[in-house]
């Protein structure tokens, strides 16, 4: 069985790789829908971003577990799809809160005074970006411009658009969001 | 009116406040799939003719004329199969939101496109490559492409006319340099995006090494109204020497920033201060970026140039994806770089030099310079840079564009610069907007 690799959680000095005992299995749903990306594409690494997309969406995110059972299904070396899901924006390698929240950074937004919005969700929050709040109920990941500039400043959580924040609307926002994953829990 | 009456406003002609004017019903009645079944009487390369006699340019930002990029596609019985279309609607540059405008509001209008793209050149399957934080325009072009399937619009013998054809819709992970149209191809193949060294360039050998056409998904949008009603009339729209309509944008501190549909050759003045409404109360002028974050400065002299590829590419900046982004007298210049540089340094995937080091080190510059601990030589320094991510050096256009913004800021901002190291501090500092 090949060794996986965890990147950004060795401290210096430690030997980089960390062999994972932790074994899971693929849902049914997260069969099928894999299944069915595999039959558009002629090779089956054509389907690894849509796989991984998958596993997110029903785990919130892809450990090293899951990418060893996604690359038992699909027949795809862990190393070649973990430099995909390393690579890209929206797929987490590690746990992630109920909500993730996506303000926007681009320099629209900026320009509109987004930075502030930013320090404010850090602020109440009590993280930085990158970080999950200890109650597991916020993860705060800037993303560059979300392509809503003419009602800047913006940001996404939850699939939905919040437009024209100032630092009063961040409060009642976070609480919106809190209750609905508070639902979902 | 009469739907058939040539229109102004081609693009926009469609989106109506009606929360519903997406669909397929409300499309057709305006005339929607028209310019389709128009092509599906001609023969692909009279279409083909079409398109490059209506002179129409790319509208992703580097504007190469469609036609003539089409053109390279091997066709004939021997040509190699399948061959792929694909709509690049992965919207990512800084200040560029008129894709996600044409997705949500008229996703027929794009697949229509797609498919007249498709018949023009006998592919095979198209795809709509699009940003995955578009949630909305996610779900409206998912069921428009069912609308199209159930309305006999794809699938086999589209129309009794034996052309076939089926459309997917691939929902990006999020890079910037997915719009890179080799890189694109690389995501989709579902690999890292790092672009590809080209020749063979995608016409050729593409996706999964088949011929493939990326164009912008405003590009494609043109495609129906220029088979519909004609080269001629499409040349005729634009002011200047640049066929066509175009979405200019405007965002920054003016009254009304927005998304407006306006013949090509539109003065910039007209965008800022007419459609834009001007500067908010309180706030001047100080420059703008003509066509999203990757262009180059502009300031008030050039507020006359009319937005057309030949006559802003005169004054040293490109139209780009024609959202402009404007800069205010409140808002540190050298702030705004710092912005955007970051933002490429954060997106570049990583496969070349002068873009995977050079650009956290023009950071790193400008960081300094900002917090007042730059030196005159940092002035030098960073022209060098500019230089090392000249086109040429780099395997794609991501690091040239990252130092447009930062080369002219060098030549009109170069006061604040200096102000800044002489000062040790930003003069900005009191600015309500900067260091909160």
């Amino acid at each position: 069985m090949p060794e996986l690799i965890q990147p950004n959680k060795n401290k210096p000095g430690q030997h980089p790789i960390i062999p994972t005992n932790e074994t899971v299995e693929l849902s049914e749903s997260e069969i099928k829908q894999i299944n069915d990306a595999l039959h558009h594409v002629p090779f089956a690494s054509g389907a690894s971003i849509d796989a991984l997309k998958i596993i997110q969406q029903h785990r919130g995110w892809v450990s090293d577990a899951c990418l060893k059972a996604l690359s038992d299904h699909m027949k795809v070396s862990t190393a070649d799809l973990d430099a995909v899901a390393t690579f890209y924006n929206l797929i987490f390698r590690q746990p992630v809160g109920k909500v993730v929240l996506h303000p926007c950074d681009g320099i629209s937004c900026d320009l509109m005074g987004g930075k502030k919005i930013r320090k404010c969700l850090s602020k109440k929050l009590g993280i930085g970006n990158g970080q999950t709040t200890a109650d597991d109920q916020f993860t705060l990941i800037p993303l560059p411009c979300l392509g809503a500039c003419d009602k800047a400043p913006v940001m996404i959580a939850s699939e939905k658009l919040f437009e024209l924040m100032d630092e009063n609307s961040v409060a009642n926002i976070l609480k919106d969001l809190s209750s609905k994953a508070g639902d979902k829990s | 009116m009469s739907e058939q009456q040539a229109p102004s406003n081609p693009l926009t002609r469609f989106i109506t406040d009606d929360e519903n004017c997406w669909t397929l019903e409300q499309y057709q009645t305006h005339g929607g799939y028209d310019g389709l079944k128009k092509a599906l009487t001609m023969t692909s390369p009279d279409v083909l003719e079409t398109i490059k006699q209506s002179g129409l340019r790319g509208r992703g930002g580097a504007g190469f004329p469609t036609g003539l990029k089409w053109s390279f596609v091997p066709q004939g019985d021997d040509a190699p199969s399948p061959k792929y279309m694909i709509v690049n609607a992965d919207e990512m540059e800084p200040g560029a939101f008129k894709d996600r405008w044409l997705l949500e509001k008229s996703p027929h209008q794009i697949l229509e496109g797609l498919i007249v793209g498709g018949f023009t050149l006998q592919a095979d399957i198209g795809y709509v490559f699009i940003r995955g934080d578009y949630y909305l325009a996610i779900e409206r072009i998912e069921k428009a492409i069912q609308e199209c399937y159930d309305a006999g619009l794809l699938g086999k013998n589209i129309q009794g006319s034996g052309f076939d054809y089926d459309i997917h819709i691939h929902t990006s992970a999020g890079r910037y340099i997915c719009g890179e149209e080799t890189a694109l191809i690389n995501s989709l193949e579902g690999k890292r995006a790092n672009p590809r060294a080209k020749p063979p360039f995608p016409q050729v050998a593409g996706l999964w090494g088949k011929p493939t056409i990326v164009n912008n998904v405003e590009t494609f949008c043109n495609l129906p109204h220029i088979i519909n009603f004609g080269p001629d009339w499409f040349k005729g729209l634009g002011r200047c020497k640049d066929a066509g309509t175009k979405i200019f944008g405007v965002s920054g501190r003016v009254k009304t920033p927005g998304l407006w549909e306006l013949p090509m050759g539109t003065p910039i003045r007209e965008l800022i201060e007419v459609h834009g409404g001007g500067m908010c109360d309180g706030y001047k002028l100080k420059g703008y970026l003509p066509g999203g974050g990757s262009t180059d400065f502009l300031t008030e002299e050039h507020l006359d140039t009319p937005m057309d590829y030949d006559e802003i590419g005169k004054v040293r900046s490109r139209m780009g994806t024609g959202t402009i982004i404007v800069l205010d007298d409140k808002y540190c210049p050298i702030e705004m770089v710092i912005n955007l540089v970051k933002f490429f340094a954060q997106e570049s995937c990583g496969w070349c030099t002068p873009c995977r080091e050079g650009l956290p080190w023009g950071v790193e510059i400008l960081e300094k310079i900002e917090q007042g601990r730059g030196e005159m030589c940092d002035i030098e320094q960073l022209e060098a840079l500019t230089r090392f991510a000249a086109p040429g050096n780099t395997f794609c256009a991501l690091a040239p564009g990252a130092v447009e913004p930062l080369q002219s800021a060098l030549n009109y901002y170069r006061d604040d610069f200096i102000k800044h190291i002489e000062q040790g501090c930003c003069p900005y500092e009191a600015g309500e907007h900067n260091h909160d």
